[in-house]
């Protein structure tokens, strides 16, 4: 399933330095990695590791320093078609002035495509992350909860080979937080779509991930690329009671301690 | 008995008690009007009581001077509005999008702003007499800064997250014009838009007196000048009337245009819980 000759998504020597008018901040030092076609693959690092610029440097929402990014062969310059963000701040990605329904078609305008495919792909992603007759309530007439799965419905509309996800789940509640968890997992296995997840939350790293990608503190590089060996199907009683789980949660925990105390793994 | 049975009623009781006390109020100063030049407080002849003002407008109403009046002034104040909030939401949207544009406008703005807009009475006659235009040049000139200040805090007010997603979805610059940046000045806009009605009919009407333009300016300023106190202030009440309906009219426009913004929509999204 993730076997593919070329990767998905490849990411070389990727540096990032923030130049202001009294201070340069080296964001990123030297990160490369590669994803698979179909993989889920998580970021997890320290509070301040760059997980966000590393994330708008491959979406194309910024320009790296150096290093560059490549999506199915082909240099990311721009936001590219085949990849979709779902940021952290549902409430401020959404558009208040417009209906759920309308949030989730405005980016498939871009796409050349008849009407009634677009409301096709609309209902039926509406339809994938479990919310009917709500397409025309507005966002902030919704749950926390809610409003995420509808900006997880627009990037599902948009039919992206690449699903980029921002600590999406940080500001929900955490029965929520475990229900929108599984269903990325549901979202990722019956799409087959390739998902990048950052997040802070290690015992979600582990939960979610086929790989998890460790970083250090700022200026950042990757500590470890962690393979979680855990069973496919996952379920949030059994699976995080598997000592396996405790396992990798307790090798990561110990990584990112290190890296909050700034050491950074050898020869670099 | 519970609570959220009893309270609509009791906010509609509210309601109605603040729209009585105002009508309240209106009467009461229509009393001290005609109580104060009938015990003699003022001359009658500089200001007629209450009842004789209403019975001269009620006459004037009547006429076909009256309405031709009132269509020039309401057609001045119109025209002068719909350029200055054109011309102040595309320029506003222009120069506030751009960082240069901003910087390099800002002490013009500063500076061209605050010259009243009566200092151009001259030059408006100078280039069109007691033409329409002369009138719109002043409309235009107080209403349009109202405007294009609004606007362009509004521009400034795009959240970044909004600007990244649409940016991230591959929304063009006319898209994201037309989906984000719009929508998010809109709020702006209409303040300015209800600053701008209120300005706009103030310079009309002081054009008209000044300038003796068409409209209800002129007749306050002939009828003055003929001795008609009456029934110069019956059109001095008229202009205040029209003022009322403006803004309330304005407001009208302002809520059912931003019922989705959070200054609106409060109520709503409690029934909606």
């Amino acid at each position: 399933m993730n076997r593919a000759s070329t990767p998905m998504l490849e990411v070389k020597g990727l540096r990032k330095v923030y130049e202001g008018a009294s201070r340069t901040v080296e964001a990123i030092r030297d990160v490369s990695f590669s994803v698979a076609q179909g993989e889920l693959v998580c970021i997890v690092g320290p509070s301040g590791a760059g997980k966000t610029t590393l994330l708008k440097c491959i979406a194309g929402l910024l320009a790296p320093t150096a290093g560059s990014v490549v999506l199915e062969g082909h240099a990311v310059t721009g936001p590219p078609p085949a990849m979709a963000v779902v940021f952290q701040e549902y409430g401020r990605s959404l558009f208040p002035w417009m209906t759920v329904h309308d949030n989730v078609t405005l980016p498939l305008k871009r796409k050349k495509m008849s009407a009634e495919r677009r409301e096709e792909l609309v209902r039926d992603a509406l339809a994938a992350v479990d919310l009917r007759n709500v397409e025309s309530a507005y966002p902030w007439q919704l749950s926390g909860g809610m409003q995420q799965r509808v900006a997880i419905a627009r990037a599902v509309a948009y039919e992206p080979h690449v699903l980029l996800m921002d600590e999406p789940f940080a500001a929900v509640d955490a029965q929520t937080r475990a229900d929108l968890e599984d269903l990325i997992r549901v979202l990722w296995r019956k799409l087959g779509v390739t998902v990048l997840f950052v997040t802070h939350d290690i015992d979600e790293s582990v939960y979610l991930g086929q790989r998890v990608l460790i970083m250090s503190h700022a200026p950042t590089v990757i500590m470890e690329d962690v393979t979680i060996d855990l069973p496919g199907e996952r379920t949030q009683l059994e699976t995080r009671s598997l000592p396996r789980f405790g396992e990798l949660r307790k090798h990561i925990y110990s990584q990112i301690q290190i890296a909050k105390q700034g050491r950074k793994p050898a020869g670099t | 008995m519970t609570a959220p049975t009893t309270k609509p009623p009791a906010k509609l009781k509210a309601g109605m008690l603040a729209w009585l006390r105002g009508v309240g109020g209106l009467i009461g100063f229509a009393l001290l009007l005609e109580i104060v030049p009938r015990i003699g407080l003022v001359s009658p002849n500089y200001l007629p009581p209450f009842s004789v003002i209403m019975v001269a407008l009620a006459k004037e109403l009547m006429t076909a001077n009256f309405w031709r009046a009132f269509g020039d002034t309401m057609q001045a104040w119109a025209l002068g509005l719909v350029i200055s909030i054109v011309a102040g939401a595309v320029i506003g949207i222009v120069i506030g999008g751009s960082n240069l544009l901003r910087t390099m406008t800002h002490s013009t703005i500063e500076f061209l702003r605050p010259i009243p807009s009566v200092a151009l009475i001259p030059l408006a006659v100078l280039l069109f007499g007691t033409q329409l235009e002369s009138t719109l040049i002043l409309v235009v000139y107080a209403s349009f800064w109202q405007v294009l200040i609004q606007v362009l805090y509004g521009v400034q007010d795009v959240d970044p997250v909004a600007r990244e997603t649409a940016r991230s979805y591959g929304l063009g610059t006319w898209a994201q014009i037309r989906y984000v940046i719009w929508p998010t000045m809109l709020p702006y806009l209409m303040t300015g838009v209800r600053l701008a009605a209120a300005v706009a009919l103030i310079l009309a009407i002081t054009s008209e007196i000044a300038i003796d333009t068409e409209g209800l300016g002129r007749e306050i300023s002939q009828t003055e000048s003929g001795g008609a106190v009456t029934i110069m202030y019956a059109y001095v009440i008229v202009t205040g009337i029209i003022g009322v309906v403006v803004n309330v009219g304005a407001r009208a426009l302002e809520r059912r245009v931003l019922s989705w913004h959070p200054s609106i929509r409060l109520d709503s999204a409690e029934v909606a819980r």
